[in-house]
């Protein structure tokens, strides 16, 4: 399971929130641009470091302000989607996927074996020698999903993980998406501004305005959220989920 | 040209004859501008290329190919290739650390920092040589007391290195910072999260995207050395196999054997033909990784 209760001041306000995604859970994130949603998964992955708060996984705490304790990124084992896919150009699609493992210093025979079986369940293994900037949107999406897949994390995190892909292809992106995901069964943030995303890829949702969070619920009752969330109803009277 | 556009817009509703008079003249100023321009460049082209033309012309070639086996020559090459590589190598350990430091990190008295990398860009080499005499020199601040320890500095091999350590680092410094600053950072972030320490990363992420600058930048340093000539003579002085580098050589030469010096001059030229070539492939291929 993960904790999450952390506080940072950004430019325009300050970022509350405490969550909670169980183990196997998808929970959406959604809001506005610069509401906050990538600085909240940023926090999570240990690249920003919060102001106060708490951040726990399987009950370990990754960030503890209380006992000064911050986990480095490298170590906490999250596998990250980043919005733009952040492929290393300069690799092959084989050596982006193969990267997290290298860090692990597992054998080139353990890779080989875990990039091959990674590779071909996501129909990759016939362009595994292309260089990653040379690849459709698709294909980026299934190696940056692979690469994060196979280090086995404890956590899953993706940053608008179809925003880059054409609208058909995003269709069928997100049932493959959500099968993977649920795969691994470990807990898993999904940012999106896309109401269907959440529809069909979550289990739960997460509205965020200005750093907090205005409004939560099943992943299915999402789909009313877009004229509430228009209208001077919403107040974000707890920001607790 | 968009007075000529406005000027076309009127002529739609002008009677035949008038609208021919204001398009004959609108043409004419356009034709006279790329007259104009074209004259220009052919003016630049030609002051640039005719000295480096004349250079070969009036090179008589058996004299010139005589002259490589002199030992003027020779120990110029000699000496200029081993001081301009091993500065390179200098100028590329210590300046990609800085470098990179500089393009990720904000800290108090950067903008000092950088300011004062590129000061020997626009320093006269005169007022470098003798800066480097005043700290290095026999009687110099730090100078005095490695003199003291019997180890001295000026007019030494080693002199010729510092001096183009000095002049030549901003521009590798320069070019491996904007270097580094186009790396995008999300790589940094995914390596992180994939398990890469920060030392990993820098390794194995950012110093090869960012690879085909930081060549470019070593070759301009490179260059750069191998054209040094004030802040050499003035702080390592002008010894033949010792401190005589290319420049200096031809330097010398004028006042005797011109042959000598046209033999040397060939060879800097041919030189920095390359060092440009090497430099704009690179600098293509930096722009296309930037793109990709």
């Amino acid at each position: 399971m993960l904790e999450i209760d952390v506080e940072k001041q950004l430019r325009d306000f300050k970022l509350e929130v405490k969550i909670e995604v169980a183990e196997g859970e998808i929970l959406m994130l959604v809001g506005d641009n610069g509401c906050g949603k990538t600085t909240l998964l940023n926090l999570v992955a240990g690249l920003i470091s919060p102001d106060s708060g708490r951040i726990a996984l399987d009950g370990r705490p990754l960030y503890d302000s209380a006992f000064r304790i911050s986990v480095a990124p490298e170590v906490r084992n999250i596998g990250y989607v980043f919005q733009s896919y952040a492929l290393f150009p300069h690799m092959s699609v084989y050596d982006n996927v193969a990267f997290g493992l290298r860090t692990r210093k597992l054998s080139e025979q353990e890779i080989e074996f875990l990039v091959k079986d990674h590779l071909e369940a996501a129909g990759l293994w016939e362009i595994r020698r292309a260089k990653a900037g040379s690849i459709s949107g698709g294909q980026k999406q299934r190696v940056a999903l692979a690469r994060a897949l196979i280090i086995e994390p404890r956590l899953l995190l993706l940053d608008e993980p179809l925003s880059a892909l054409d609208v058909r292809k995003q269709a069928a992106m997100r049932r493959d998406l959500r099968e993977k995901i649920h795969s691994c069964g470990v807990p898993s943030i999904i940012v999106t501004h896309d109401l269907r995303d959440v529809a069909c890829i979550g289990d739960r949702a997460c509205l965020i305005e200005k750093g907090k969070i205005a409004l939560s619920g099943e992943a299915d009752d999402v789909i009313g959220w877009g004229a509430i969330a228009n209208s001077d109803v919403i107040k974000p009277k707890d920001s607790t989920v | 040209m968009a007075l000529n556009q406005v000027e076309l817009g009127h002529t739609n509703e002008l009677p035949g004859q008038d609208r021919e008079a204001i398009v004959i003249p609108s043409r004419t100023k356009e034709m006279a501008l790329k007259a104009g321009l074209g004259l220009t460049l052919i003016l630049a082209m030609t002051f640039i290329a005719l000295p480096v033309v004349s250079l070969f012309v009036k090179s008589p070639l058996d004299a010139t190919l005589r002259s490589l086996y002199d030992p003027v020559v020779m120990d110029a090459l000699k000496l200029s290739l081993m001081t301009s590589t091993l500065t390179t190598l200098t100028v590329v350990l210590m300046g990609t650390p800085i470098a990179y430091v500089n393009a990720r990190f904000h800290y108090f008295g950067r903008d000092i920092a950088d300011s004062l990398i590129d000061l020997p860009v626009i320093m006269p080499p005169a007022v470098a040589g003798i800066a480097l005499l005043m700290a290095f020199g026999r009687m110099g601040i730090l100078g005095h007391y490695l003199n003291a320890f019997g180890f001295g500095i000026a007019f030494t091999t080693l002199a010729v290195i510092i001096a183009q350590v000095f002049v030549s680092s901003p521009f590798y410094i320069r070019q491996a910072k904007t270097s580094f600053e186009d790396v995008d950072t999300a790589f940094e972030d995914a390596a992180r999260t994939l398990g890469a320490s920060r030392v990993y990363t820098f390794f194995h992420v950012i110093l090869p995207i960012a690879s085909n600058g930081l060549i470019s930048g070593a070759i301009m340093a490179f260059a750069r050395s191998l054209g040094e000539f004030g802040a050499t003579i003035m702080f390592a002085g002008n010894f033949q196999g010792r401190t005589q580098t290319m420049p200096l050589a031809i330097y010398t030469a004028m006042q005797g054997d011109l042959n000598v010096s046209l033999c040397l001059a060939i060879i800097l030229v041919i030189i920095s033909f390359v060092v440009i070539a090497l430099v704009k492939m690179l600098t293509r291929r930096v722009y296309k990784n930037v793109r990709d």
